[in-house]
């Protein structure tokens, strides 16, 4: 029995593979696992979700980030996006941006809508990955636990946008994401997110058909609904993630509930955002580039 | 503030002579009033219900002088017993088919808060007053926050006909709280009940080998163990508590995750197919409204104000589940010691046959 050297070092890896496997199966048949009071399970974030998206999120989009050290490396803080794509990729694609290209390797709790958590499966999905609604005590509650949250303040008028409308920002909504770190005195992270708008061109809304089933609105892109489920599968555009200086919000602490106040702040981070992304495009000549 | 509620710390912590407990002839009624009459300071417990306590809580019931009154009848009769705190747990989560169903369920947790509120209002002897409830006040709808405080107003109103009754009974409760402001009223609301035994309409449901689940939901539960929940209530009898408290273990377990634990196995079942089975007269399978609700929508609430004002923290949601866990598990089909054999089995095989490999080699 001779076996060369290199092989039981080879064993022990594979060995090692199989067991880490079989005992994540096992945790997860008997249920020996641990999940937050919002329900996300961060074992099968880090283990199934974040792996899968990884793929796209290198492979597909070749995604690169800029200044990811503006990002707090502990504490609460809010971070706030642009919003497109017609469907909320680019929230997905920001929550692997914040997981490995950050040393700290935090978890981005995304906020959604109530149509998300309408949906059957999708709703499951979103608490499992860290998701919750956007509702202000949630909000509070999550930042008051020291957690990153990400939020789209454009919300659906941002996704559903026309692609001759691209990289220009809609309106904020009522600010409440600006009441809510005002609240709790969390910072502000200005994000601004390039590539999302080319993977699904937006031509049209076909609104009877989004009424019918529910839905916001009923995407017609160069692909959908003409090509069927090959219509989903997404442009590869070259993508660019930055974030902004973080903007404290401590001086603003007692005007949580001062509407002109929240205003001028939610227009404060708008303007950034929007010149964020003005100058990142010059970055990226060709949407499909490498 | 009335004199009564600006007592000394001393008065405020005054055990009441006279305790009248209602629901004393089921397991958690029989429970607190023995609880309560073992304070050397309480000098009478009067327990109340419609029906005669089965015999198995007897040895509970030996010092409780016993009557036997039926709440929708009207609670006159409690007036002159010079009570100086109440605690109503006479209060149905799920219809009994054998009494009456839901008609009776409703009766009873209704127009019994009501006649028994109404009776209170002319007890001048009353200083406290704890009224069971349930996180079910929350309501369900999709827009609501992932936690509830007690601050939280419901959205939409439940489905299911216990979640209703709440509702009414919280806000009968607050008109007397109105009318009566030197009552200190506590109000409890507590997650569902758990522990050793499944004698509730949902531990029942979870202890089946086959759990029917909503398909595509995976709800967040919290309970509260019974243990626990007796001493919530011993203190609120014995203390003054002014205020809505929510009562539950810290944490959370999904449904999914409570089945997986327990070894039994999940039975997705598509949320209408799961709606009607519920609403037929009697329940297929012991499912209700109530249940369905609870199995979209989950619930989960926050505890702090609980902790800060009892200074007790009841054992978590997981902890308190284990305790059923260990109980239920002749029923298990799935136990962690055979997922753990298996993958023990798989493993040496795996080696087995490497092992003949390099051997060959």
């Amino acid at each position: 029995m001779t076996r060369p050297e290199i092989a039981p070092e080879i064993d022990d890896e594979f060995d090692e593979r199989v067991a880490a496997g079989l005992a994540f199966l096992r945790r997860r048949l008997s249920g020996q696992y641990e999940i937050d009071e919002f329900g996300f399970d961060p074992e099968l974030t880090d283990q199934v979700f974040q792996p899968l998206l990884r793929q796209l999120y290198h492979r597909w989009f070749r995604t690169e980030v800029i200044d990811v050290k503006n990002l707090p490396a502990e504490g609460g803080a809010l971070v706030v996006g642009n919003h497109s794509g017609t469907i909320a990729l680019d929230a997905l694609m920001l929550s692997v941006a914040c997981h490995d290209e950050h040393p700290a390797h935090r978890h981005l709790r995304l906020l959604g809508a109530d149509f998300v958590f309408r949906m059957p499966f999708v709703s499951e999905l979103a608490r499992k990955s860290g998701a919750t609604l956007a509702c202000n005590p949630d909000v509070e509650r999550l930042l008051l636990q020291e957690e990153l949250v990400g939020v789209f303040p454009e919300g659906f008028k941002g996704v559903g946008k026309r692609f001759a409308d691209r990289y220009q920002l809609q309106r904020f909504g009522r600010g409440g994401f600006v009441s809510a770190a005002l609240r709790t005195g969390r910072p502000i992270v200005p994000v601004a997110i390039v590539g999302a708008e080319e993977i699904y061109p937006l031509l049209g809304n076909i609104k009877p058909l989004a009424r019918l089933i529910g839905a916001p609105y009923f995407p017609v892109t160069p692909t959908f609904p003409w090509l069927g489920p090959l219509g989903l599968v997404p442009l590869p555009s070259k993508w660019l993630i930055r974030f902004g200086e973080p903007i404290d919000t401590e001086p603003y602490a007692d005007a949580a509930d001062d509407p002109a106040v929240v205003f001028n702040l939610a227009d404060q981070v708008r303007e950034t955002i929007q010149t964020m992304l003005r100058e990142t495009l010059e970055l990226r000549p060709d949407p499909f580039g490498e | 503030m009335t004199a009564a509620a600006a007592g000394s710390a001393g008065d405020r912590a005054r055990a009441p002579r006279v305790v009248i407990v209602t629901g004393v002839s089921r397991f958690l009624g029989a429970t607190v009033a023995a609880r309560i009459a073992a304070d050397p300071r309480v000098q009478r417990v009067i327990g109340v219900d419609r029906t005669d306590p089965p015999a198995e809580l007897a040895p509970l019931l030996s010092g409780i002088t016993l009557r036997k009154v039926d709440l929708t009848e009207g609670a006159a009769s409690l007036i002159g017993t010079g009570a100086e705190a109440l605690v109503h747990l006479a209060i149905m989560s799920s219809p009994d088919p054998a009494a009456g169903g839901r008609a009776a369920m409703k009766d009873q947790n209704v127009i019994g808060t009501l006649q028994l509120l109404a009776a209170c209002q002319q007890m001048p002897s009353l200083r406290r007053l704890v009224v069971r409830s349930s996180t079910a006040a929350y309501g369900v709808s999709f827009r609501d926050p992932a936690v509830f405080t007690e601050d939280t107003e419901p959205r939409d109103v439940p489905r299911g006909g216990y979640g209703r009754d709440i509702l009414d009974i919280e806000s009968y409760v607050r008109g007397f709280r109105r009318r009566r402001p030197g009552v200190v009223t506590t109000v409890l609301r507590f997650a569902p009940f758990i522990g050793p035994q499944a004698d509730t309409a949902l531990l029942k449901f979870l202890a089946r080998p086959m759990v029917p689940t909503v398909l595509g939901r995976d709800p967040r539960l919290q309970f509260i163990h019974v243990d626990d929940a007796l001493e919530i209530l011993r203190r609120s009898v014995l203390e003054d508590h002014q205020g809505t408290f929510n009562v539950a273990g810290r944490g959370t377990l999904t449904l999914s995750q409570a089945v997986r634990r327990s070894g039994r196995l999940e039975l997705p079942v598509p949320e209408p197919a799961m709606h009607a089975a519920a609403s037929f007269r009697r329940g297929v399978a012991g499912l209700s409204l109530d249940q369905v609700d609870l199995f979209v929508h989950g619930r989960v609430v926050d505890t702090a104000r609980l902790v800060r004002q009892y200074g007790f923290t009841p054992r978590s949601t997981a902890a308190a589940f284990d305790d059923f866990v260990r109980a239920q598990e002749p029923g298990a089909v799935i136990t962690p010691a055979r997922v753990a054999a298996a993958e023990q089995r798989l493993l040496d095989m795996i080696r087995t046959v490497r092992e003949r490999r390099g051997a060959a080699r």
